[in-house]
């Protein structure tokens, strides 16, 4: 019983804790896979910040670095073959890469919280919703059974499954995909996080339950004034519920913008055809626009800006110099030697 | 606009039931699952009709059913004026292939221990008639080409190329027997963005080259208002709504389609707060026990008691100047992006 207090009060006393220090702080983060075919640099020095109450997306396509980015955060790389090389990532001003695995595993589900886009393979097949979420509340809270689950079906309930005293002894598949999903989201909010992280919830699901989803996730973060990291790769999820986005490519975060930004004024080549790309009806019966090539192996980054080969603005410098990160406005910031010929000023 | 001949593919009431067993050795039939429940199609000559709906809703089945990999529990398949399911043996292989298929994952469609070239070239095995068999080789880096790939990497294997140029290896593999007719089932839904428009771009401008009919079925639903003429709403085995594209995506009459319209996120922020979104309440019921009447009725809030008796056929209505099966069919003006 004592258990309860003890891991808050355990995490409130590490090291460095502030709690006016901003919420999450990933800073010039680098990881890398080791594998026998060389040597794979997933992230190349992400960063981005994240305040309580508010929506970052982090938006890119298949091999970016945004889901190891995540995991990174989470602490729940699988290491070899991953190295976090550099970089830093600070919870209320603590570096969470510096805790031992035993005082990460307290930040982890008790501040910082993810929720994965398929919740099938997520949740445990041969235990009950019930005993996975009764779980948590055992574990971290050091409550009894009858009372971790008494706590299980009011986060049930929380998500809207209806029945929830009955559906807390089905199996997970025992769920439609999109109660599925409502129960890995009651798990992942089961102990109050600050942060949650959602690593593509809903792109495994169709449109109208894909809405259903997202309108839960918003309203339960407003309820909680959360933090919420939404990592993508639909630009029309991205445009209804993100307050600022970061646009990643080859690991990097190549623009960071308040989303009215992004969508009207692209700062970065990259987001600019990414938008250009996507099919609207003054389209139709034309040829869509489309970006050149493909993103690079993550095994062979191209030199200088790793855009420059699929790149229209690109030039000599390109090839060279990696582009800093260029500050446009507060809290707007795009890496690329030509912003201003990309902003058309 | 255009006359019966130009008609290259028809179904006519087109069933597709699977049984659901009981037992091991005494297997008794407990009931069906009625993936395709009454499908009529019509596909003209350089028309792409598009396919919407949900997962479950029975486009995937139908597309099997089009290309004779199913045989339909009732109803025709006809491609040129031939009913596909009373054809078989050399007759079945023949009329087969005017009618191919592309397939949504180019990772598991391939496979990898193929080269690229016996893949494309596989087409001719089946059908040593096509093309004489000195030809072949020159007949795959020819198909290479034409989908916009290397010819000289014809001795390669499928892990050797990208998502998107895996695709294109699909898109050859269909284009080999010249059909007229093909099936796209969902086939850049496991491609990213930027690589999608390259795919997409790829089927139209061959379609104009070639002449090709598209049935084009997918769930999202700008790249399937960009690609098709016709679209077709299914839910639950059945087509709801159907008509020209720019009926179905500007004056939607059947609530499933303002539903589902009404849910894709709007790659525009300004719109936010500002979509009149239609949230769906619960789940699609199972296909083994579909609702009686109406099978949206579970869903729809315009439901009646009415709707529970009167199944609404697919038909032109007093409010809906394109097929819509809804008894309450009216036009709403959900979305505008």
């Amino acid at each position: 019983m004592t258990g309860v207090t003890d891991i808050r009060a355990q995490i409130d006393a590490l090291p460095g804790l502030d709690p006016r220090a901003p919420l999450l702080h990933v800073e010039d983060l680098h990881v890398e896979f080791r594998t026998r075919d060389g040597v794979a640099k997933a992230v190349n020095g992400a960063s981005f910040h994240l305040s309580a109450g508010e929506t970052l997306a982090i938006l890119g396509e298949s091999g970016c670095g945004k889901s190891v980015t995540a995991q990174a955060v989470m602490g729940i790389l699988d290491t070899p073959p991953a190295h976090i090389t550099n970089g830093t990532v600070r919870y209320r001003g603590v570096d969470l890469l510096g805790l031992s695995e035993q005082e990460r595993r307290k930040v982890r589900a008790n501040r910082i919280a993810m929720i994965f886009q398929d919740a099938l393979s997520a949740l445990n097949p041969v235990y009950t919703v019930g005993f996975q979420l009764g779980e948590l509340f055992r574990k971290h809270r050091g409550l009894s059974r009858k009372d971790a689950k008494r706590r299980a079906v009011e986060s049930l309930d929380q998500v809207r499954i209806p029945a929830a005293g009955q559906r807390i002894n089905d199996y997970p598949h025992q769920f439609s995909g999109g109660m599925r999903q409502r129960v890995m989201i009651a798990m992942a909010l089961a102990l109050d996080p600050e942060v949650l992280i959602a690593d593509e919830p809903t792109t495994a699901l169709d449109v109208t339950v894909q809405a259903q989803i997202m309108r839960l996730l918003a309203e339960l973060q407003r309820q909680r004034t959360m933090g919420l990291i939404l990592i993508t790769h639909d630009m029309g999820v991205v445009a209804d519920v993100a307050d600022r986005v970061s646009v990643m490519y080859a690991g990097k975060v190549v623009e960071e913008a308040p989303v009215y930004d992004i969508y009207g004024r692209p700062a970065h080549p990259y987001t600019q055809a990414l938008l250009a790309s996507i099919p609207r009806l003054d389209l139709k019966g034309r040829p869509l626009n489309v970006i050149r090539g493909l993103p690079p192996a993550l095994t062979d980054i191209p030199s200088g800006c790793a855009f420059h080969p699929r790149c229209g603005y690109a030039r000599e410098i390109c090839r060279q110099e990696q582009p800093p990160a260029y500050r446009i406005a507060p809290h707007r910031e795009s890496r690329c030697h030509f912003i201003r010929e990309v902003l058309g000023v | 606009m255009s006359d019966a001949s130009d008609l290259v593919l028809e179904t006519r009431n087109l069933v597709k039931h699977f049984p659901i067993t009981q037992g091991v050795v005494f297997k008794s039939k407990v009931g069906a699952v009625r993936a395709v429940d009454g499908v009529d199609l019509q596909l003209r000559r350089g028309e792409t009709l598009g396919i919407v709906g949900e997962s479950g809703c029975g486009k995937s089945t139908l597309a099997k059913l089009l290309v004779s990999l199913e045989k339909p529990t009732s109803g025709e398949v006809i491609v040129r004026g031939e009913n596909m399911a009373r054809l078989s043996g050399q007759s079945l292989r023949r009329a087969r292939r005017n009618i191919q298929m592309v397939l949504q994952d180019p990772y598991t469609s391939l496979n990898p221990r193929m080269t690229v070239g016996d893949i494309i070239g596989e087409p001719f095995a089946v059908h040593p008639d096509a093309v004489p068999r000195a030809g072949r080789a020159r007949a795959v880096q020819e198909l290479l080409d034409l989908v916009g790939l290397n010819p000289d990497h014809v001795n390669r294997y499928p892990h050797q190329f990208s998502g998107g140029q895996r695709q294109r290896i699909g898109i050859a593999r269909a284009l080999a027997l010249r059909p007229e007719i093909i099936v796209c089932d969902e086939p850049v839904s496991a491609l990213d963005v930027s690589i999608q428009g390259q795919v997409i771009n790829l089927l139209e401008s061959l379609q104009h080259e070639l002449g090709l009919s598209y049935i084009f079925i997918a769930h999202d639903l700008s790249v399937v208002r960009h690609i098709s003429d016709r679209v077709a709403v299914m839910y639950l085995g059945k087509i709801v709504e159907s008509g020209y594209h720019l009926a179905i995506y500007e004056q939607p009459t059947h609530p499933y389609t303002q539903a589902l319209l009404s849910a894709v996120p709007v790659p525009d922020p300004r719109l936010r707060g500002r979509r009149d979104l239609i949230e769906l309440e619960g789940d699609v019921p199972s296909p083994a026990d579909p609702p009686s009447g109406c099978r949206f009725r579970t869903r729809c809030w315009k439901a009646q008691p009415y709707c529970a008796d009167h199944e609404p056929l697919l038909q032109i209505r007093q409010r809906s100047p394109h097929p819509s099966a809804c008894h309450y069919a009216e036009i709403r003006d959900v979305i505008r992006y």
